[in-house]
């Protein structure tokens, strides 16, 4: 299999990490050209089921790239993605169009600038993300449109459900308001809630931490741990907010300029010079430096 | 109240208001003096001769110093209490009269609209009603129903069309070419011409799938056009220009006839007076009664996943395709079933008209029904409603205004004037309401309390 030569940097060869043995998400070789530029160059990784897979990199490593490659915004140049469901089924994530990485793939994700129905209410917001269930039961409108009780009941259960998660991202009181009028922090949760709505396998979150307070933060981290806890869905994120990513994340794959050039445990990675290099930079005397202690590192790992 | 003191602040200053107009008069006669008092004419004998109107340029001088008198010692005093009384929170009064006149409004226009044709046959008799159910009923009520159609495609799924009235037209061909050649009753030909304006929808919303905004506005613009110029030049099925005429008329579902010649004539067989009144008021309740079924199915659906699909496709179309929204089939259903009710109405005109033509769905058709939706506030059924009372009823009014003529001489035809009434009306309204009539948008679903939502945070949709 292909990963076992990915994980070289920190684990022994016959020794597979937690995440590679029972994948959701598989990425690989994934090329992503933009005419010249190459914005993600041979990235292969996975991303553990029930694991928080932490994405991370300076900007313009190519994050962002990668998380519209796994949604279907963009079609990779190159490369497969794989998703697997705990029931068997996987899906060819590069095969398919957006809208259907959602419905049926269960890949539900959140944007870095966020994007809710801002002019209608948040419970609303946590209804349109039941669309296809919904859709469904209203027999494809036309038994909704006269009135048949099947509907009604659906409804029942999908304003139970966002109900379910208004509570766990404390948003409850607001339920009534329209999605715009809530604080920054707010709108950022009712994303999160809005994408769970969706009952996803696999969780991509853009940024989630971006712009909150200390407090805000924590109770984020504090969701996202119940969110794969309770909820068994695994999580993929992007995040340039450290005291997330190091708190919450069981394993952190680095990009730089859509190479992947770390991926372990955030301990691991965050000792790995190249790490270092890539996020304070260094001297290019120090560079061999660097590799020299590098090739250590890999000599003390290997038995 | 605050409202008193500020009053007395902004309070008018007369003198210096008479000032004022007077200011304004002088430079209103320094302009018009030259160009409206001094005209010149050719002569029989081919002369250039100058005459005079001054007594126009006073009456045009008058109206300037009038309307700054009124601008200075009423109107903007009043809008600045109006600013101040918005800043603060309403009281508690107006709140509970807002909210009975909310609650009872529907209901009881509704009363009012069912109850219209009587009121007027009791007060004119039958002959003279037909003014007032024809021309003011029947009339306003195709354009409700143009414009709560219209309503699903730009005010809820926030889709730019400019070319509505091509369903409008589809709908109106498909009764008048299947009754005239075919013979077959205005109630099979009803849902037909809906399906097929609903055809023409999906035809029109395949290649505009990837257009937002002014790109999707200029191209539904342009198949509107297609539509006026395939009726005109594909003569041996439309008979282009010449259009088509005697459209059978509606039948009461088949039991009485409103053809003078037939002899289940309604008239004939409840021994009534001829007239065609019977006929108008028949037309005006199934107006109304279609107009009522796009309300009740736009309200419905509103309340059903597509509809909630529609206003999120508005609000932000990424968005809607990550939570595994098709926005593909969503947009098509949005132009499908608003061509649909285009196309009952139309199906209707033809009916009504008994003579369909090309003359009748040009662009500006379009653009008037544009207008009656964003008059009322995209996506509010209530606004709509009276944007077209406001806008088809009011320019029926300035028919009215031959009155004009004992000031403008007789040789003006206010009837030119409309359009330009009209369009000052529409500026003056954006300016009051830019939002429209009804800008809050009612939510769908709520847990506790159903809040309005300011209409600042609905997107108007780009596409």
């Amino acid at each position: 299999m292909s990963f076992i030569t990915e994980v070289e940097v920190d684990v022994t060869v016959d020794i597979l990490p937690s995440w590679a043995l029972d994948p959701v998400l598989s990425v690989e070789h994934v090329f992503m050209r933009f005419g010249g530029l190459v914005a993600v160059n041979d990235l292969s990784f996975t991303a553990g089921r029930g694991d928080i897979t932490a994405l991370i990199g300076p900007n313009g490593a190519g994050k962002t790239t990668v998380f519209n490659c796994i949604t279907g915004f963009y079609k990779p140049t190159q490369g497969m993605l794989l998703l697997k469901h705990g029931s068997g089924d996987s899906y060819l994530l590069e095969r398919m169009t957006d809208f259907r990485i959602s419905a049926k793939a269960r890949v539900a994700r959140t944007f870095q600038n966020i994007r809710l129905f801002s002019g209608m209410t948040v419970l609303e917001n946590l209804l349109v993300a039941q669309h296809n269930p919904l859709m469904l039961a209203s027999g494809m409108t036309i038994l909704g449109v006269l009135g048949l009780p099947g509907y009604k009941r659906a409804e029942k259960v999908a304003i139970e459900r966002a109900k379910y998660w208004l509570d766990k991202t404390g948003l409850y009181s607001r339920a009534d308001d329209p999605a715009g009028d809530l604080p920054y922090g707010a709108q950022r949760r009712l994303e999160i809630a809005r994408a769970m709505c969706t009952g996803p396998e696999l969780l991509c979150l853009d940024e989630p931490a971006a712009g909150l307070n200390p407090r805000e933060s924590a109770e984020l981290n504090a969701l996202l741990l119940d969110i794969r806890g309770t909820e068994k869905t695994s999580i993929l994120l992007i995040e340039h907010d450290m005291s997330v990513v190091m708190e919450i994340s069981d394993h952190v794959v680095v990009l730089e300029y859509g190479t992947k050039i770390s991926d372990g445990t955030p301990s691991a990675v965050r000792n790995d010079p190249r790490v270092i290099a890539a996020y304070l930079g260094v001297d290019d005397e120090e560079v061999e430096k660097v590799e020299e202690q590098l090739d250590e590192i890999i000599a003390e790992s290997t038995p | 109240m605050t409202s008193d003191a500020t009053v007395t602040k902004h309070g008018p200053d007369i003198p210096a208001a008479v000032k004022d107009a007077v200011l304004a008069g002088v430079i209103a006669l320094g302009i018009f003096g030259p160009l409206v008092g001094l005209k010149t004419e050719q002569n029989m004998s081919n002369e250039l001769v100058i005459t005079t109107r001054w007594g126009l340029v006073a009456v045009i001088v008058g109206i300037v110093m009038a309307g700054r008198f009124l601008l200075t010692t009423f109107i903007w005093p009043t809008i600045a209490v109006r600013k101040q009384r918005d800043k603060a929170p309403p009281s508690a009064g107006r709140l509970a009269f807002l909210a009975s006149f909310k609650k009872w409004f529907p209901s009881g226009s509704l009363v009012f609209l069912f109850l219209y044709p009587a009121i007027v046959v009791y007060l004119l008799g039958f002959q003279g009603s037909l003014k007032w159910v024809d021309n003011f009923g029947i009339q306003i009520l195709i354009y409700v129903m143009l414009g709560w159609g219209l309503n699903i495609v730009v005010g809820l799924a926030g889709l730019l069309d400019l070319g509505y009235v091509a369903f409008y037209a589809v709908g109106a061909y498909s009764y008048a070419l299947l009754a005239t050649h075919f013979g077959l009753s205005f109630w099979l030909l009803l849902p037909m011409a809906g399906i097929l304006a609903a055809l023409w929808g999906i035809m029109l919303g395949f290649p505009v799938l990837r257009l937002r905004g002014d790109y999707l506005a200029i191209v539904t613009l342009a198949f509107g056009e297609i539509i006026r110029l395939v009726l005109i030049n594909f003569r041996e099925l439309t008979n282009g220009s010449a259009g088509i005429s005697s459209i059978p008329k509606i039948t009461f579902f088949g039991i009485w006839s409103f053809d003078v010649s037939a002899p289940n004539n309604f008239a004939k067989v409840w021994g009534l007076a001829m007239s065609s009144a019977y006929y108008k008021i028949f037309l005006y309740y199934l107006i109304l009664l279609l107009a009522l079924l796009t309300a009740f199915v736009t309200l419905r659906l509103r309340k059903l996943p597509i509809g909630r699909a529609w206003e999120a496709l508005r609000e932000d179309e990424i968005a809607c395709r990550s939570l595994g929204i098709n926005t593909t089939n969503t947009k098509l259903t949005a132009f499908a079933l608003g061509a649909m009710f285009g196309g009952f109405a139309g199906s209707f005109f033809a009916a009504r008209q008994g003579f369909v033509s090309p003359e009748s769905f040009v662009f500006m058709e379009s653009a008037v029904i544009v207008a009656i939706v964003v008059l009322g506030g995209m996506g509010s059924m209530i606004g709509v409603a009276l944007a077209a009372v406001a806008m088809i009823g009011g320019t029926e009014l300035l028919r009215e205004l031959s009155f004009l003529k004992a000031v403008f001489g007789d040789n003006f035809d206010p009837d030119q004037f409309r359009m330009l009434f009209f369009g000052l009306a529409m500026v003056l309204i954006m300016i009051w309401r830019p939002r429209g009539f009804v800008s809050a948008r009612e939510p769908t679903v709520f847990l506790t309390e159903r809040k309005a939502i300011s209409g600042s945070l609905v997107k108007e949709g780009h596409g």
